[in-house]
């Protein structure tokens, strides 16, 4: 299966990882009495070790490439995974709805509040992806400073709820649109940019928001953050800590079905193929009539607009919010979502959500390499399968002939 | 018949120190099919982007006739989804469709300037949006089975045939109702088969009471497709008239020997 060669590049790696990793793996230095300890066994597993995964990664590889040479020759390349096949008859897909709903429902009488506010948050980051999705995956527009607009909508509740007593039903819809006019503050400087460039602007925009929050004390308090936000009124009765997570548990499930629901739509609308249309080619889609401003700018506001409204579920769920939650490194997770689960696809971001979200929480032994293991499995995913989890399909549509019958 | 629906005047375009175009002026009558031909280089491609928004002439001035609102519409200077919209819709001389969108998926693309629907009809779906929405579908259907093109309405256009893809390019722009169609070498790659089915396609176009205007490289196709012909070269208009005319002109044989001997 594999050639001479390829065992020997294959050790060749192994041996510059043992040289890379030597001075973490091999050195260690007891600062304190001042012994340096030599771990020689290190240098072995290090070298087994990545000469296995080299060889896994060739061999992953080659199964790729003949996997795609399948393809080409049944001429089936639609690109539907198992999970659209399910989805697309109806009573499989009704048995998949009512298994998953009933498992979100009774989840929080089977575990500890603790894993309800875990589950919770994967569910913020589900809504959050499905939003950064319509930007990334649908428009193609890379944003990397997602996270301001979260960061709009949890100090938007944050303030109006310690200045003016607001509570979070009202502020709600509130954050959402504020959110969504600052989509649109941003996108217009960016209407002519794209790709890195894109990137670096809104990279930009979204440090600017921390910053801002951080250095101008008088308005958001800085860095000490705002606390003792309400949680979540539930017509006007007083709730444990116990009911408040269950609650708010129960407020996530509902919001990403609604999400689901609105983005699924959106999806299969006009506006919805006028952003791939601009993703795939923006000259061609000019050119068929397609008002290039108006179709950014809704893609930024409604992107936004998910955004600002989960910020304020953030706010009213940890009660206390400070600018250290909304770094650049929560956009990239957010971007990692939409990636890892496949662009433009609502199952695929709602998997790759749960899977970022969850993994991490129950592989809590791992936590020091917990961003090695993020790079590396991104690496992975763009190498093996660079169009995500569940690679996103268009929507075919069945023409009901008149008096005509064909196939 | 032979109203004048597209007047083009003084055009000019220049490109730093390269002036592309050089005071050209055409017009497209309602109903015929017009060619532009010209060496590689002359300037034809450049004249369809200023036309249609692409780029910004220097000079000049492009009107649209709608007789059917009586209407006499300045395109110069409007945006490339603004002039789709008064009419003008294009294909691309190397091809740019939406790859990794569905076949009618790309039609229904063309359909998007005539209909209305945004963000609050894509959430409430209400009965407006859905009839709209249909009558997209149904249209774009339509014209997929003119050009021959059904049997792969829900395949990526990627994955089309080459030829296949060229006449998708048409489709789209059909979709769009075009007061004028501009097809930049719609034949440019076909093999022999593939441009005689492209020829009867156009000719059928025509039929129908759509007014083109082409650019084309292969001769035969436009001698034998075209009611009249423009010829440029260098950006400037050496010739204009009906095909026999142009077949015989001095100045374009020396254009096109011209190019040859360099070559
Ligand atoms: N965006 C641009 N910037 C600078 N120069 C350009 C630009 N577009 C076209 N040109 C120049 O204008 C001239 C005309 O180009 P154009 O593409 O219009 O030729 P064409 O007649 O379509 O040729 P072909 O038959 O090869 O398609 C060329 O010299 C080209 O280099
Ligand atoms: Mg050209």
């Amino acid at each position: 299966m594999f050639t001479l060669q390829e065992l020997k590049r294959s050790a060749l790696i192994s041996l510059w990882f043992v040289f890379l990793t030597f001075p973490i793996m091999v050195v260690k230095v007891n600062s304190i009495e001042k012994t340096v300890q030599w771990r020689w066994m290190n240098v072995v597993y290090v070298l087994v070790g990545s000469f296995v995964l080299s060889l896994l990664f060739r061999y992953f590889l080659y199964r790729k490439e003949q996997q795609s040479g399948e393809d080409e020759q049944q001429g089936d390349n639609t690109g539907r995974s198992l999970i659209h096949r399910l989805l697309i008859v109806p009573k499989y897909r009704n048995m998949i709805y009512g298994v998953l709903l009933g498992t979100a429902v009774v989840f929080p009488f089977l575990t500890s509040s603790y894993q309800v506010n875990i589950m919770t948050t994967a569910l913020m980051y589900v809504v959050l992806g499905l939003g950064l999705n319509i930007v990334v995956g649908l428009a193609g527009l890379l944003d990397l400073g997602y996270v301001a607009f979260y960061a709009v909508g949890a100090y938007s509740y944050a303030l109006l709820n310690y200045h003016f007593g607001l509570g979070f039903w009202a502020v709600l819809p509130i954050g959402g649109l504020l959110a969504a006019m600052f989509g649109i503050l941003l996108g217009f400087p960016v209407l002519r940019l794209r790709g890195d460039y894109l990137a670096i602007v809104t990279l930009g925009f979204g440090e600017i928001i921390r910053l801002v929050l951080e250095n101008w004390g008088g308005f958001s308090q800085g860095p000490s953050g705002i606390s003792n936000i309400s949680r979540p009124g539930f017509f006007g009765i007083e709730l444990s800590l116990e009911m408040a997570i269950v609650y708010i548990y129960y407020l996530m499930v509902l919001f990403v079905i609604v999400t689901i629901f609105l983005v699924n739509r959106l999806q299969d609308s006009r506006l919805g193929r006028a952003w791939i249309a601009l993703r795939e080619d923006e000259i061609a889609c000019q050119a068929m009539g397609i008002d290039k401003i108006k179709t950014k700018l809704a893609a930024f506001s409604l992107g936004a607009l998910w955004a600002g409204i989960i910020g304020v579920v953030f706010a009213a769920k940890t009660t206390f919010i400070n600018p250290a939650s909304f770094t650049f490194l929560e956009s990239a997770i957010i971007l990692s979502i939409v990636v890892l689960g496949g662009m433009g696809s609502i199952i695929g971001v709602i998997i790759g959500a749960l899977v970022l979200i969850l993994l991490p929480e129950y592989l809590r032994a791992l936590s020091e390499f917990r961003m090695l293991a993020f790079g590396a499995i991104l690496v992975c995913m763009m190498v093996f399968r660079p169009q995500g989890i569940i690679a996103s399909i268009r929507r075919t549509y069945t023409y009901k002939p008149r008096n005509r019958d064909e196939a | 018949m032979s109203e004048t629906i597209l007047e083009v005047h003084g055009l000019t375009m220049d490109f730093g120190g390269v002036r592309a175009l050089n005071n050209l002026d055409l017009d497209v009558r309602s109903g015929e099919i017009a060619a532009l031909i010209g060496p590689n280089g002359a300037g034809k491609t450049t004249f369809f982007n200023c036309l249609t928004g692409l780029y910004l002439p220097t000079k000049g001035d492009i009107f649209l006739y709608r007789r059917d609102k009586d209407k006499k519409i300045s395109l110069k200077g409007l945006k490339p989804n603004k002039v789709t919209e008064h009419g003008l819709a294009r294909t691309f001389q190397n091809i740019r469709l939406f790859p990794m969108m569905t076949v009618l998926e790309n039609v229904m693309i063309g359909r998007h300037c005539r209909t209305k629907a945004f963000v609050i009809g894509a959430f409430f779906r209400g009965p407006r949006t859905r009839r709209e929405e249909e009558e997209i579908i149904e249209m774009s259907h339509r014209i997929l089975e003119k050009v021959g093109l059904s049997r792969f309405e829900n395949d990526f256009a990627m994955n089309l045939p080459y030829g296949a893809q060229r006449r998708l390019e048409i489709a789209r722009a059909l979709a769009t109702e075009p007061v004028l169609l501009l097809l930049d070498e719609p034949a440019a790659g076909m093999n022999p088969y593939e441009t005689i089915e492209l020829v009867n396609l156009i000719q059928e176009i025509a039929t129908d009471g759509q007014s083109i205007l082409l650019i084309e490289h292969d001769m035969k196709l436009v001698m034998s497709l075209s009611d009249r012909i423009f010829v440029m070269d260098y950006g400037k208009k050496i010739a204009q008239g009906r095909p026999e005319e142009i077949r015989l002109n001095p100045a374009v044989i020396t254009a096109y020997l011209g190019e040859e001997v360099d070559a």
